[in-house]
């Protein structure tokens, strides 16, 4: 049961083969047997979770069957969740209970979908290995002594070793791709707008954008149409009509022209090189053309985002102030000290670090030379994304620079760790959407392949990860951790 | 960047910083600023800046309430209330 499909599940519900209650009390005896080794999850939300399959399946007897009723998906921790604590990965947020849903929440529990729990992640989403996490590191379900990359680790890994076929993920700097990569399963960033941002705890508002993990391309497309469109409470969320991904991604491969940018190979690990290699000549001789193109620019990406994501993170994590909500530092003497004691004691080191540069970024006199100088940055690299659109359908690379590294590895190393997204920062910066789909392994750890649309060309990216998907298997490959196979 | 400088961004940001941390603390800052000064490396003057991914202009609304007050319902994530209110250590003397 746990290698099925989100599709393969929607038509067993449908059909009445399995009911909803019997599929969530499947996947939560899964996490229960399972989880313990990995850490995936920081909430499981058993009772209601059973409560809701219950009442599904009640009204699919009845005749009352939603496009996903009766499927179990987990949530991200940074979505809030009406009733379910959501702590974003924080001592911040261990106690928070929300009062509301993210529209995320919203539109797929419309969809008829089962939350089975809320899943860890780094602290507010700042990390590349889930390793910041007040909640505990999450393990790799490939090799319990790596990393399964960050910041939604836990979503990633959840879907990886099947204690679920889906689950949400948040990408500010690629914290979708590069878990997505790290575990070997499907991750999509859609374009800046796609999706509702109303609900999902903000860390870098004009890059923080919603989407899914899966096993397949095709799973993706389902859930990405549910996901998507205009949220009247998020003023940046686009009108543009929502495609119906599945139907696109499916339709007859169409020849498209595939760009790689040269300076994703410039001193790339050979291995990866070649893994990736091999991936090109796959679309190579099945209908596709590849061109060389060049991102010259794309480089400073890394330096841009270490601006642009602290400084909009001091601004947006200044409402936690001990006051309203959140964690509260006792035995303070005045208004001052509750602030600094209840931020010092409720943020961790890499958040806190974080928001040190973002204040300083932004601090008188310095406007200028770090947050404009970024912003003009991200403008030289969006035209140079723009220009190669004109030339190419899409750009393929490497999601990440290696496969997953060891825990501990690279914690004390903040640029080591931030140069972990080197090829999924400048899409954010320019806001253009994005999946990462199993490419191949290296040392028995999958790595990830890369591939970017211009903005709104989810169905170009999904349409050629399905034709990837099709010709190869390497998304059909489970991690042997469990001693399962 | 410099101790001085440290201590004065950690009271703008109001976080507390141990005096034994300082050190640490403004050497992994000057690295991460080593790495945002690649972008010097290229010239900007007469780039435009960018702060929006698509450049769609605000939206706007008439200034009407849409949604009820749910202050009870939001103060339930908090142990410090009374009578509606949140109290905090004496500000004024």
């Amino acid at each position: 049961m746990e290698d099925k499909t989100l599709i393969e599940l929607k038509t067993k519900i449908q059909n009445k083969e399995i009911s909803s209650y019997e599929l969530t009390k499947f996947f939560l005896n899964r996490i229960k047997k399972i989880d313990p080794k990995l850490n995936a999850f920081i909430t499981v939300t058993e009772n209601d979770s059973l409560k809701k399959a219950k009442k599904i399946d009640s009204e699919i007897a009845k005749g009352n069957i939603n496009p996903l009723s009766g499927i179990p998906i987990a949530q991200k921790d940074i979505f809030c969740t009406k009733g379910i604590r959501t702590t974003c990965g924080s001592k911040m947020l261990e106690d928070f209970i929300s009062p509301y849903d993210a529209t995320v929440v919203e539109k797929l529990d419309k969809a008829g979908m089962i939350i089975i729990g809320k899943t860890n992640m780094d602290e507010f989403a700042m990390g590349s290995s889930n390793e910041t996490s007040y909640f505990g590191d999450v393990k790799n379900p490939w090799n319990l002594n790596c990393v399964p990359g960050g910041s939604s680790g836990g979503s990633a890994a959840s879907v990886a070793a099947r204690l679920i076929p889906c689950s949400t993920g948040t990408d500010t700097g690629g914290s979708i791709r590069q878990p997505a990569s790290l575990t070997g399963i499907c991750g999509i960033k859609p374009t800046y707008g796609r999706v509702s941002r109303y609900g999902m705890i903000a860390f870098a508002s004009s890059l923080d954008q919603a989407g899914i993990f899966t096993r397949t391309a095709k799973d993706c497309a389902i859930l990405l149409s549910h996901i998507s469109g205009y949220d009247v409470k998020d003023s940046t969320s686009s009108k543009k009509e929502v495609p119906d991904y599945y139907k696109e991604c499916t339709k007859k491969f169409e020849k498209m022209k595939i760009g790689i940018p040269e300076e994703f190979l410039d001193g790339l690990d050979s291995k990866v090189a070649e893994v990736f290699t091999e991936s090109i000549n796959i679309f190579k001789s099945n209908g596709c053309e590849i061109k060389k193109i060049s991102l010259k620019n794309s480089k400073l990406g890394v330096s841009a985002y270490q601006v642009v994501a602290p400084a909009e993170c001091s601004s947006n994590l200044s409402r936690f102030d001990g006051v309203r909500y959140g964690f509260r530092a006792n035995d303070v003497k005045d208004i001052d000290e509750l602030y600094k004691k209840s931020r010092s004691q409720g943020f961790g080191d890499e958040v806190k670090r974080r928001i040190l540069i973002g204040t300083y970024a932004l601090s008188t006199g310095y406007y200028d030379a770090y947050y404009l100088k970024a912003q003009k940055i991200r403008t030289i690299i969006s035209k140079e994304f723009q220009n190669a659109f004109k030339e190419v359908d899409v750009i393929i690379g490497p999601t990440a620079p290696d496969c997953a590294f060891k825990l501990g590895e690279k914690l004390n190393d903040p640029i080591a760790m931030y140069l972990s997204d080197i090829f999924t920062v400048s899409t954010n910066l320019a806001g253009l959407p994005a999946i990462s789909i199993p490419m191949g392994f290296k040392n028995k750890l999958p790595l990830g392949l890369q591939i970017i649309g211009n903005h709104f060309d989810e169905s170009k990216i999904l349409s050629l990860s399905n034709h990837y998907q099709n010709l190869t298997d390497w998304h059909m490959q489970k991690p042997d951790m469990l001693g399962e196979t | 960047m410099d101790k001085d400088t440290v201590i004065k961004i950690a009271d703008l940001a109001k976080i507390e910083i141990n005096d034994k941390k300082i050190e640490e603390i403004s050497s992994s800052l000057q690295k991460i600023l080593n790495l945002v000064n690649e972008m010097n490396t290229i010239n900007t003057d007469d780039v435009e800046p960018m702060s929006h991914p698509l450049n769609l202009k605000q939206e706007l609304r008439k200034d009407e309430v849409l949604e009820k007050n749910e202050r009870d319902l939001f103060q339930r994530n908090n142990k410090y209330i009374e009578d509606g209110y949140y109290k905090v250590p004496k500000i004024i003397d």
